[in-house]
């Protein structure tokens, strides 16, 4: 069996963010959209660890825990936004979302 | 030591687990984009940061594994579930999950796929030590995972826990500092947006 390196983390890594951004772009729920976001800093966050095991250091580690600080600052204040919006439009879906097109 | 190397037992890091992990990873990864319902979505994705987490340990970083289910599955999958329970969803589900321009959505998307996969394939020769042509994946515990002295391994691990701790507290204690600045401004935003009247 081929054993493990960072070329399977990539792989991997790479499909989860594709799985993000597919989210990101083709649903309709903002909640849903948020949570693709989160699967793409995931995807982020293991290439960071993949190579920090693959140079043998630690500082990939630690980007991946300030990745993690982010993730959970953008999910509060994204899900504030969304809870505002709610209470005005009555709506979670991103097409209804147009106040600023015209 | 020996007897236990000698005795065939299973090294703890073996491709199955990579595999199965990444597998649960990615299968529920496409459960969260197609659910029509967002709780099963917010499930789904506790699977993934699970199996993610997994993954972190395999690539011995105990602490990053430990942050992830404490903060990601802990903390903000909850924040999520409260949201799903605040806001509407008996409409949303009834009604079509993607939006109008969908195929253009998945197109690009494939398109980023490809580029994803051309440059990883492409660039797998720079993942090779320049010297020895292998893939450079120094592994300093996989004799001890071997074998299978879990005394010696726990005390291996917390050597890297250790480690990120001193990094953390040393030469990234400004980049520390200033994630804390961000977290603060990030719970007054919060506040600031949900509340009616300021």
């Amino acid at each position: 069996m081929v054993p493990i390196t960072t070329f399977h983390y990539l792989v991997v890594a790479a499909a989860l963010f594709v799985l993000g951004v597919i989210g990101v772009l083709t649903r309709r729920n903002v909640v849903i959209i948020l949570m693709s976001i989160e699967l793409i800093l995931n995807a982020v966050t293991l290439n960071l660890v993949a190579f920090s095991r693959m140079w043998g250091n630690l500082h990939g580690q630690l980007f991946a825990i300030f990745i993690v600080v982010d993730a959970a600052a953008e999910a509060a204040v994204g899900l504030g936004i969304l809870i505002a919006f709610f209470r005005n439009k009555e709506t979670v879906n991103v097409d209804e979302i147009d106040l600023l097109k015209w | 030591m020996n007897s236990a190397l000698n005795s065939g037992m299973a090294p703890v890091a073996t491709p199955w687990f990579f595999y199965s992990l990444a597998g649960l990873a990615v299968i529920s990864g496409v459960l969260v984009i197609t659910r029509r319902n967002a709780v099963h979505s917010a499930l789904a994705l506790i699977v993934t940061l699970l199996s993610v987490a997994g993954l972190y340990l395999m690539l011995y970083a105990p602490f990053v594994a430990g942050v992830q289910i404490i903060v990601y599955a802990g903390g903000i999958m909850v924040l999520f579930l409260f949201v799903i329970m605040l806001v509407n969803i008996d409409r949303s589900s009834k009604e079509r999950r993607f939006n109008r321009i969908w195929p253009i959505g998945l197109t690009a998307s494939c398109a980023l796929l490809a580029l994803f996969v051309s440059a990883i394939l492409k660039g797998k020769t720079l993942l090779n030590d320049p010297i020895t042509g292998k893939p450079m994946w120094p592994d300093p515990m996989g004799k001890l995972a071997e074998s299978s002295n879990t005394q010696q391994i726990a005390s291996m691990l917390y050597g890297e826990v250790n480690k990120v701790g001193q990094y953390r507290m040393g030469e990234y204690t400004f980049a520390f500092e200033i994630a804390s600045l961000l977290l603060l401004v990030a719970i007054l935003g919060a506040v600031i947006m949900t509340k009616k009247k300021i």
